[in-house]
């Protein structure tokens, strides 16, 4: 295989860090697990890779014990380990450091990691020692976290630190990252992952739970594929490749990025001018940015997230009010005539938000009721002034159908829909109301491959119909896939604009580092 | 999210507030054995003051119009993510409204001309006081659950000072206004039965119950059916997701109060035009806070809320028939009763859940929705 280690005896091979065999797990009719087997080595990077829903958060609850399996064995270092609490995982060697983090935002670093193995009544003695520990682990493993510093004021990167850090310090030999780089910049993903090579070449095992195929390629030494709550496939990293990977996810052939013909750019239908955004606190976000997006092009603005971009988006969709510049649409400055979401939304402009449970969503909500979201004004959602609810309905459905939102019940609450269809359904809303302008924030954010394809390729369909498309990502891949012009954002201010033929990951790096590009404007 | 914690609909709705109200029951049993009585005997004294006579569903009923009118205020503000402590309040400043109408026009004015003006009145007084507390929280984010409250002991210090100073009858000692005129009663359920040959023993129950009732259609019309009632309740889920739709959160505070404050204030209907006939001190007697426990056993709906305020209305009546017949369980005795309700319907209703959802996940039909 790929990974090379020393063997102790050449004669037998050692006992794999984690091995699991046959885990069955069942929920009512959903059958999360089935027959799941498979091993981590010592000293390696295993990926579990799989679409939303494939059962990986199941089969990783279960061996940190939030789960119980229905049946099936769990055995770490050869020996066969009863794992019916988190406290079972911990004292078999095994940490996890969830996506949504568990620590006490306003404790310290310090006082985070002792939190339930404080050793005494008395906190004193169990601080001092674990502080001397801690200093150590961070020499071994290149892990620096001010242990002083509270928690809520340490950025989101280091918090993940010291959920590693909380593993380790329990003395955690086989480490399970859930999705770790869904809430990081590029560069903090970069130093997670030299983090991980360090914590594997010291001996201990990871084992990698994502659904992004480049950190799987990038980090990992094997790596096993679910789908539907089965294993379908387990290969050596470098011998498979993430097209092969992603096939094996979805079950069926997908393309990567979509492919799309040159942009026909008509009239400016969206022109930002001088726009200043500031935050509650009365900071500046956005700094005198100017700009326009034309018909039948799709403007893409890339960026490390909390750069502005996010604020910009909010001000062009009427949630913040800028406090300086003008946004011009269909011959009306909406900063001016002091527009909200609604006016907006009668000119044309349609907004697919960054963060779809806070804001694009209700999510107790049925898909129906989401559906009508910002439209429920409108003629053919009501009727004698009360809600058309059977044409609230069919439209809803036929929607689903449209998107491929599955299953397709209108009744059924939001959150019990997967990330992508919840994404594919709010896209869905937007776009049905055959808006000119369409402002689309991290389009797939929490998306599936396979759904990432379809909505790929619908917002070129709408792009060569004529729409004028403003994109925000912090995925550069995606800012690439789709964008006939990218707009760099740094500190507020755009640093640079560059055409998508002479734009590379390169170039488009040290603009969102800060580096101010050749080709700026 | 996990499987557990899911119910299904019928489940949710009618069994576990069932098995909640049995174990409040059985546990209020508990207390009246150790009062030296015996609780079958007690149980069967609550129920047949209850329901066993016309007079005593009479009174049911009566109780619990009072009880449907504040807890659909409580209902929809909690719509719209309010917590609305004050319909006590409420209801006595618009019951001043209602009394007022009456005492003005009660021995000038026909009924039919009495009734609506005391019902815009009612309602017009019940939402103006709590518009304060509405406006106070969206503008300056002042918490509606302490204004409202604060405003409970004003509406009260006010009523207290027109009844002793203004509206008081001349030459009496208690503070009450003079009686209404009789085109200001509301006619009487045993009357109107009267007129069409069903005999029923008098009792307070009124024409202002029909009122709650259609008052609970319109709130499901209003909250379920119409736009206002759409953004109504996204607004209470979810803030940021409002402002993104054009909905402004502060202006669903502000209509969401002053509807629920309107709800509370049609409480003198029933309790001054209905059966007092006349303004007295405390004519709310508590109601406004047992619409909370009612709104919430009712889980906010119309349905759940019209239920739960004939079980409140039936402990209400079944209660005075227990403390009368009863001598060692008094007044107070009712109360425990109440509270003991309350706390497994309100506060612990989660006690049950996990348990039943446990049960329902290994016995019940496979229908479990989230594939998540």
């Amino acid at each position: 295989m790929s990974v090379e280690r020393p063997s102790p005896t050449p004669s037998a091979a050692p006992a794999p860090s984690l091995e699991l065999r046959a885990i069955d797990k069942r929920f009512g009719s959903v059958h999360a697990n089935r027959a799941i087997s498979f091993s981590v080595a010592r000293g390696s990077v295993h990926g579990l890779v799989g679409e939303n829903g494939a059962g990986k958060s199941t089969l990783m609850n279960i061996v940190y014990g939030f789960h119980r399996a229905d049946s099936g064995e769990i055995w770490v270092n050869g020996r066969r380990v009863d794992v019916g609490s988190p406290q079972d995982a911990i004292a078999a060697g095994i940490g996890m450091v969830h996506q949504h983090f568990m620590l006490v935002e306003n404790f310290t670093v310090l006082e985070n990691v002792i939190l339930g193995v404080e050793g005494g009544r008395l906190l004193a003695g169990g601080l001092a020692r674990a502080r001397t520990e801690l200093e150590k682990l961070a020499r071994d493993y290149a892990l620096d976290v001010p242990l002083d510093t509270v928690v809520s004021e340490l950025p989101v990167g280091l918090q993940q630190r010291v959920e590693i850090l909380k593993a380790l310090y329990r003395r955690a030999e086989i480490l399970i990252l859930d999705e770790p780089t869904a809430v990081l910049t590029p560069q903090e993903a970069d130093a997670l992952f030299q983090m991980l090579r360090r914590l594997r070449d010291e001996g201990k095992s990871v084992v990698l739970v994502t659904h992004k195929l480049r950190e799987i390629m990038a980090i990992t030494d094997r790596v096993t594929v679910m789908r539907q709550g089965a294993v379908v496939g387990e290969v050596a990293t470098a011998t498979t490749s993430p097209r092969e990977l992603a096939e094996k996810m979805v079950g069926r052939a997908v393309l990567l990025r979509v492919e799309k013909t040159p942009a026909h750019p008509g009239e400016t239908l969206l022109a930002v001018r001088d726009l200043e955004v500031r935050d509650r606190l009365g900071v500046v976000r956005v700094k005198g940015v100017s700009f326009a997006v034309r018909a039948g092009e799709i403007v893409g603005i890339a960026g490390v997230s909390g750069n502005g971009q996010s604020e910009l988006l909010e001000a062009l969709a009427g949630i913040r009010f800028p406090t300086r510049g003008s946004i011009m649409l269909q011959q009306h400055d909406l900063v001016r005539e002091h527009l909200g979401p609604r006016e907006r939304r009668a000119l044309g402009l349609a907004h697919v938000p960054e963060d779809r449970l806070r804001l694009g969503v209700v999510a107790s909500f049925s898909a129906e009721d989401n559906a009508i979201l910002g439209y429920h004004d409108r003629a053919d959602c009501n009727r004698g002034g009360l809600l058309n609810r059977a044409a609230i309905r069919t439209a809803c459905a036929g929607k689903m159908a449209a998107h491929d939102v599955r299953p397709p019940l209108p009744g059924l609450r939001l959150s019990a829909f997967s990330g992508g269809n919840q994404q594919k359904l709010v896209l869905a809303r937007e776009i049905d109301v055959d808006p000119r302008v369409l402002l689309i924030g991290q389009p797939t954010r929490g998306v599936d491959i396979g759904a990432i394809e379809f909505i790929h390729r619908k917002l070129i369909a709408l792009r060569d119909a004529g729409k004028a498309l403003l994109i925000v990502s912090v995925e550069l891949d995606e800012i690439l896939g789709l964008a006939d012009r990218i707009l760099v954002m740094n500190g507020g201010e755009i640093v640079g604009e560059v055409a998508r033929e002479q734009a590379t990951e390169e170039t488009l790096g040290l603009m969102m580092a800060g580096v101010k590009g050749e080709g700026a404007a | 999210m996990s499987a557990a914690g899911k119910l299904p609909r019928w489940a949710e709705l009618a069994l576990l507030p069932l098995i909640n109200l049995v174990v409040a029951l059985l546990l209020s049993g508990v207390v009246v054995r150790l009062l030296g009585e015996s609780p079958w005997t007690a149980f069967k004294l609550l129920a047949s003051g209850a329901i066993g006579s016309q007079e005593g569903i009479g009174y049911t009923l009566y109780y619990a119009t009072n009880f449907m009118f504040t807890g659909l205020a409580v209902a929809v503000a909690y719509h719209a993510g309010l917590f609305n402590i004050g319909g006590e309040g409420q209801a006595y400043i618009g019951g001043l409204g209602s009394g007022l109408v009456a005492l003005w026009l009660g021995d000038r004015a026909p009924f039919l001309v009495v009734l609506p003006l005391a019902i815009l009145a009612g309602a017009a007084f019940g939402a103006a006081w709590a518009l304060i507390p509405a406006w106070l929280q969206a503008r300056c984010g002042s918490h509606i659950v302490i204004t409202t409250i604060m405003f409970n002991f004003i509406a009260a210090s006010l009523m207290t000072y027109l009844l002793v100073n203004v509206l008081i009858k001349p030459g009496q000692q208690s503070p009450e206004s003079r009686e209404f005129g009789a085109n200001a009663f509301m006619p009487a359920a045993h009357e109107v039965l009267a007129r069409v040959g069903v005999t029923f023993t008098a009792s307070p129950l009124n024409l202002a119950f029909v009122l709650a009732v259609a008052a609970a259609a319109l709130v499901w019309v209003l909250v379920w059916r119409t736009r206002w009632g759409y953004a109504l309740r996204v607004a209470g889920q979810n803030q940021a997701a409002a402002v993104y739709a054009g909905i402004s959160p502060p202006r669903i505070i502000v209509q969401a109060m002053l509807l629920s404050g309107a709800l509370a204030g049609c409480l003198g209907l029933n309790e001054l035009l209905g059966s007092q006939h006349r303004i007295l001190i405390d004519f709310p007697g508590g109601a406004g806070f047992v619409g909370i426990a009612v709104a919430l056993m009712g889980r906010n709906h119309p349905v759940g809320i019209f239920a739960s305020a004939v079980l409140f209305g039936a402990l209400a009546q079944g209660g005075s028939q227990l403390s009368f017949d009863l001598p060692k369980i008094n007044r107070d005795m009712v109360v425990v009763i109440q509270g003991l309700v309350i706390l497994f319907c309100g506060a612990l209703e989660n006690v049950f859940r996990a348990p039943l959802a446990g049960l329902f996940s290994r016995f019940g039909p496979a229908d479990a929705k989230d594939a998540g």
